[in-house]
């Protein structure tokens, strides 16, 4: 009789720390059967210190695939080695929350055949969900990964190399990809759990010596604005939300990560702590501010889809009402329960705002390219109260306009604009209006703000747009909103 | 009028850097580089000559880089490296 | 009634600060023609001062410039410059003598002759020295056109041979012989600047020392401090109460056609009246009423 196990008997200690998914870049793009005219895809949560796109990219144009669609949450100036791929027909399409730097002005002057596709990141959530996006391949950026694939954007080892916080923005790429390749810096033994990214989405796991450089997501210090003018937004804010009738215990509140709509949630801590009001949950972009707040009690949960620095990533870690969110959650317009549904306030800011109350944080006022979405129509869209912190002008560049350059969030759901000359509110809120004008808040029609711009600066000539498409920008409901033409590079 | 060559202003932003030297003909002959070119290139080069022609001045070669300056940073500088240019001051 | 609470000190030679300056707020703005422009840039600063002068709309802010003296080669010309732009106030810096300010008036008066427009500008005094503390009521008195007296405690301090310290005891014969000299003459009485804006706190306790003493106002270098003078300088709900009572009782009296004012039995005699209406817009000023 045969009494060898027919069971593998061997001590599990080793397979802790390795499996068949584990393998090179290489290999693994050979494995997931990529073909030319596939779509692959990325998430930016290293922001300004990604590495794999461009290691990624890179390996794909050197094994000789063309016509790519790149389907990225977003892009920044440091995907300026595309701007080669792209030329050399490796990136034919790319799909984006956003662009900034050289890859976008070269876009913008007129680089790619086809038009760059731009959603807000509920948008990406909902395309992805329901099969408008298909993404072949997503290669997806990790800090820490098990053999078997579970995933986070932080690592519990000793040999954490990375940290971003939370990976919201990859996790419908995890759900939904036909094939997923986790590229970690600390492969560390089975089971890496919790974590956002679970095994049963994972097909292959490709260790390298960095993903990113977690100096770039944001220093470990609190980014606190020193500059004058963005206190004195932060703070007119902050007197918005307190009187805005939105302001009692249980509520909600966003902010985005612009240097004014960050401070603005310190100028109504103090009153939160005298009226004895605590929040619900902050949502977003979750910071250091948000965190420590948290800990003292005013704010009960914090939803993080985006960790904005080391303080919000570490609190994600190990903190259990700091919980990570995907994108689909967050924002998603074809999710009825997604959490910008419960938000009460959001304070984003703007490029441009036009009298209409249409915001532009795409294109700059040179035609070029330098900014991204982000989350600004789906929170803007949702939330009961939705409030633009925008100077009135930068330098010579008029902020509050005739018409704004692209369209990227619908006036209609605009409520407040906040600038150092007065506060605009949206006709269809006279509630609000009559709230913070008896408040006593500077309150002035935005015809007037447009005006006052111009008295200061001058009118300005338009902009040399020439008839190439090079942007479509896609509206929460799917549908073409506006289209983005190139512009002339400049003599220098 | 005799000019010689002078600068005024800086490269801050907000500010205009001013640079003039003789022309070879008559007419202002302006080179400008600014951060607002397609918006307010024109207006700028208007104020520039404007300014100039106002002074007295009306041959000259121009060199700007412009930093987003207003209108009257536009003037106070142009007239601040005139000052220097011709030696006449715009004060009794 | 024109409130001095922050006087806002912005350099000459800066188109970015000069043109940003009001969104802040300070009651008064003061461009400086002065110390904070080198030489190189006395020609330069003193263009741009004028041109934004006569085009940026500053709304109610009061405009102040601060010239160089007339012993130096720009103060005149400095004078004709400021005039012709329409400035509010012409600064004096480092001011020892009643004479000193009468030399400035007729330089003044004669740009203005130029212009048509004779007594439309005011003269303010920085007084930094021994001898300018001396004789401060003398130049707070040497021209109807004095609207104010400063102190500048950097040069006065090294006049008197000693170290400003936090507490400011060596600046308080300056301050209080200011502020006595000011309210003699019927004038404002303003107090130095303080420049560490890392510390919030030593500055807050100067502001509310200054107010004590009974200064109209301070000079600031930064937005950050005008938020901190505007409170300390707020007036309490019960002085407000208080002043519209006397206000009340004052319009009583005038409707009656007395020439006595009462309050609770008590006659209500003018300087009371002036403070009650002085609380009264600094209350309407802190949004309190």
């Amino acid at each position: 009789m045969n009494h060898i196990a027919s069971k593998n008997i061997e001590p599990r200690t080793n397979k802790l720390t390795n499996s068949h998914k584990v393998v090179g870049l290489e290999e693994a793009i050979r494995r997931t059967n990529l073909r030319n005219g596939m779509t692959i895809s990325f998430h930016h949560h290293f922001r300004g210190g990604d590495k794999v796109v461009n290691m990624v990219v890179d390996k794909l144009a050197q094994m000789g695939y063309k016509d790519l669609h790149l389907a990225a949450s977003s892009l920044t100036d440091v995907h300026e080695p595309l701007i080669e791929h792209i030329r050399n027909g490796v990136i034919t399409r790319i799909s984006t929350s956003g662009l900034r730097g050289r890859l976008a002005q070269e876009i913008s002057f007129g680089l790619m055949k086809e038009p760059v596709v731009f959603r807000s990141h509920g948008s990406r959530a909902s395309a992805i969900a329901n099969s408008e996006i298909h993404i072949d391949v997503a290669f997806l950026a990790a800090s820490s990964s098990d053999p078997m694939g579970n995933a986070a954007g932080y690592s519990r080892s000793a040999n954490a190399k990375s940290i971003c916080g939370s990976i919201g923005y990859a996790l419908p790429d995890a759900q939904y990809a036909d094939k997923v390749v986790i590229i970690t810096d600390d492969l560390v033994p089975y089971p890496n759990r919790p974590s956002g990214i679970v095994e049963m989405d994972v097909d292959y796991v490709v260790v390298v010596d960095s993903v990113g450089d977690s100096s770039k997501i944001a220093s470990g210090a609190i980014r606190d604005t020193k500059n004058p003018r963005d206190i004195l937004l932060a703070q007119q804010a902050a007197k918005v939300i307190i009187n805005s009738g939105y302001f009692n215990t249980g509520f909600s509140i966003q902010t985005g990560s612009g240097g004014a709509s960050l401070a603005a949630v310190k100028y109504i801590r103090q009153s939160m702590i005298d009226r004895n009001i605590k929040a619900s949950f902050a949502l977003g972009g979750i910071t250091a501010h948000m965190v420590r707040m948290h800990q003292e009690g005013l704010i009960e949960r914090l939803l993080d889809v985006q960790s904005f620095d080391r303080v919000a990533a570490e609190s994600l870690m190990s903190d259990r009402m700091h919980k990570e969110i995907s994108s689909i959650e967050y924002a998603s317009p074809t999710e009825p329960g997604s959490a910008t549904h419960f938000l009460d306030i959001v304070i984003l800011s703007a490029l441009e705002v036009d009298t209409n109350f249409n915001v532009n944080v795409l294109v700059g006022s040179d035609g070029i390219i330098r900014g991204a979405i982000g989350g600004h129509p789906d929170t803007a869209a949702d939330a009961a109260l939705s409030i633009i912190v925008c100077p009135l002008i930068r330098g010579r560049i008029p902020c509050v306009v005739d018409k704004v350059t692209t369209l990227i969030t619908p006036g209609n759901t605009v409520d407040v604009v906040v600038t150092e000359y007065g506060i605009a509110v949206n006709p269809l809120r006279p509630d609000i209006k009559q709230k913070l004008q008896e408040a006593k808040l500077n309150i002035l029609d935005i015809n007037i703000l447009k005006e006052k711009a111009e008295q200061i600066i001058g009118k300005p000539q338009p902009l040399p747009f020439g008839n190439k498409t090079i942007g479509v920008v896609l509206g929460r409901d799917g549908s073409v909103i506006d289209e983005i033409k190139n512009i002339e590079a400049k003599d220098m | 009028m005799k000019i010689n060559q002078a600068t005024a202003g800086t490269l801050e932003s907000g500010d205009i850097m001013i640079n003039l030297s003789p022309a070879d003909n008559e007419g202002i002959s302006i080179e400008l580089n600014s951060t607002v070119e397609y918006q307010f290139g024109k207006q700028i080069r208007s104020v520039i000559e404007e300014t100039l022609r106002s002074l007295g001045i009306t041959s000259a070669l121009v060199r700007a880089t412009d930093k987003g300056a207003l209108d009257c940073t536009i003037r106070a500088r142009v007239t601040a490296a005139a000052t220097k240019a011709t030696g006449k001051d715009v004060w009794e | 009634m024109r409130l001095r609470r922050t006087m806002m000190f912005v350099p000459g030679n800066n188109p970015a600060m000069i043109q940003d300056a009001h969104i802040y707020h300070p009651d008064a703005i003061m461009l400086d023609l002065e110390d904070s422009v080198t030489i190189a840039q006395k020609e330069a600063a003193r263009l741009l001062v004028y041109h934004a002068l006569k085009t940026i709309d500053y709304g109610d802010t009061e405009m102040v410039v601060r010239i160089n003296p007339l012993s130096t080669p720009y103060g005149k010309k400095d004078i004709e410059a400021v005039v012709k732009a329409g400035v509010h106030v012409v600064r004096m810096p480092k001011t020892e003598t009643a004479e000193e300010v009468k030399e400035v008036e007729r330089e003044i008066l004669r740009v203005e002759n130029s212009l048509g427009c004779p007594g439309r500008t005011k003269i303010m005094a920085a007084i930094e020295s021994a001898l300018g503390v001396v004789n401060a009521y003398a130049i707070a008195t040497a021209s109807d056109r004095m609207m104010g007296i400063a102190l500048g405690a950097e040069d006065y301090c090294a006049n008197l041979k000693t170290q400003r310290t936090p507490e400011g005891i060596e600046l308080l014969l300056a301050r209080q012989t200011i502020v006595v000299a000011a309210r003699a003459a019927g004038i404002d009485a303003l107090d130095t600047v303080y420049s560490n804006l890392n510390d919030m706190e030593t500055f807050r306790k100067e502001v509310e020392l200054i107010k004590k003493l009974g200064f109209d106002g301070k000079s600031i270098i930064n937005p950050r401090q005008i938020e901190i003078v505007n409170e300390v300088f707020a007036p309490k709900d019960k002085d407000i109460e208080k002043a519209q009572a006397i206000i009340a009782a004052m319009e009583e009296a005038r409707q009656k056609g007395s020439g006595v004012i009462a309050l609770n039995g008590k006659m209500v005699d003018r300087p009371v009246v002036l403070r009650a209406q002085r609380t009264i817009e600094l209350a309407k000023a802190s949004g309190l009423i």
